[in-house]
């Protein structure tokens, strides 16, 4: 349900400004969200100064820089820095994306890096993903077969493979559900577009035997039809993928099917 | 807290079966009334201000009447089912019931009364 405040132990408040590298000449302002369980305190934005002269070109190469010269409380996730697993998806410059593919040259003035919005928050950078990826599970994303035939290699023609490009590639980063204002009031009841692109994958792919189901399982007033075509996912995608495209086609398949 | 799995969480009731009739029904008369509408302010707009005659005159031929009365049917209808969209993103529970209730009986009670108006003008 929708919420316009946010509530009193949400309430974001002045945090601490760490001192400067010492004898840099080229140094650049971060504003990191900051929050500990374990504190009892309200969030807080913490100040940090990079040495540009010491640091790598990405959002991700300053958050290391911080941890391993600054501050090695601050904590986010990341694994693979080349936009492959996910990991480091949070909001940086009011925008959601992945902290290693973006440079730090995007950025205008104070570089402001806070976790994904509306979603609780386990620590500083480090949002709960747990329902988020529940909701995957349940559009079952696996090829589904009813037939035992072909018994070793099913095949598919190049037309129907390069029916799921612009899909294969999404990362489950979260960027996408955690932009759409419909998720943010809803998310208990609506898949938000990462699960409805992955959804569309496996209805489009010409092997799965269980398009109807998986067609059923998505004939809900809030579980597909939510999407009010804000387009937010599509603009914030850090893989340039278009989830609310695959939303039209289920919608359009939905209708087909009907009328 | 309720101890139950995420999966279960993330499923919930399942779904509803329904949702598409409802979404192509605003599809439809979305494309209806983009023409119904432009047409209904340029006939209203051309009689306000005149006098009862011009506007009795104006309603009492078919054309301007039956757009009229599409506009006061569809219109409202649209906009009720809109209203019925924007409650269930933004409440919960009886606000919604009640919210969606009292908007249908508004929105028959001014299709009635405007149907009411036109008949009154236009026979």
């Amino acid at each position: 349900m929708v919420q316009f405040s946010l509530p009193k132990n949400s309430r974001m408040t002045v945090g601490k400004t760490w001192p400067k590298p010492e004898g840099a000449t080229n140094v650049r302002k971060f504003q990191i969200y900051r929050w500990n369980p374990d504190d009892g305190k309200n969030p807080a934005i913490d100040t940090y100064f990079v040495d540009m002269d010491d640091c790598g070109p990405m959002v991700l190469d300053a958050l290391i820089y911080i941890k391993n010269k600054v501050d090695p409380t601050l904590t986010f996730r990341r694994s693979c820095r080349e936009g492959i697993c996910g990991s480091c998806a949070m909001n940086i410059d009011g925008r959601n994306t992945l902290a290693c593919i973006y440079g730090l040259d995007e950025i205008k003035g104070d570089v402001k890096i806070y976790p994904l919005p509306h979603m609780p928050v386990v620590k500083d950078l480090i949002p709960d993903l747990t329902h988020f990826y529940a909701q995957h599970a349940s559009i079952m994303p696996w090829l589904e077969t009813k037939t035992n035939r072909p018994e070793k290699e099913w095949r598919q023609s190049i037309e129907d493979r390069k029916k799921l490009d612009g899909l294969y590639e999404c990362v489950m980063c979260a960027s996408c559900s955690t932009s759409c204002p419909s998720y943010w009031w809803n998310s208990d009841k609506y898949l938000g577009p990462a699960a409805l692109l992955h959804a569309y994958r496996w209805i489009i792919d010409s092997r799965d035997e269980a398009t109807g189901e998986r067609l059923d399982d998505l004939e809900d007033p809030f579980k597909l039809y939510r999407c009010h075509t804000i387009m937010n996912c599509a603009k914030t995608c850090p893989k340039g993928l278009n989830p609310a495209e695959a939303i039209a086609n289920i919608k359009k398949m939905m209708v087909e099917r009907q009328v | 807290m309720r101890y139950i799995t995420d999966r279960k969480r993330a499923v919930g009731k399942g779904a509803a079966g329904s949702g598409t009739g409802h979404h192509w029904y605003m599809q439809v008369s979305a494309a209806g009334l983009a023409f119904i509408v432009p047409t209904f302010i340029y006939i209203f707009g051309k009689a306000l201000g005149s006098d009862y005659a011009t506007v009795l005159e104006t309603f009492s031929h078919p054309i301007p009447a039956i757009v009229t009365g599409l506009m006061i049917i569809f219109g409202l209808h649209h906009f009720n089912r809109g209203f019925e969209t924007l409650m269930q993103d933004y409440a919960r529970g009886h606000t919604l019931k009640i919210s969606i209730i009292l908007m249908t009986v508004f929105t028959y009670g001014l299709m009635a009364t405007g149907l009411f108006s036109l008949a009154k003008l236009a026979l």
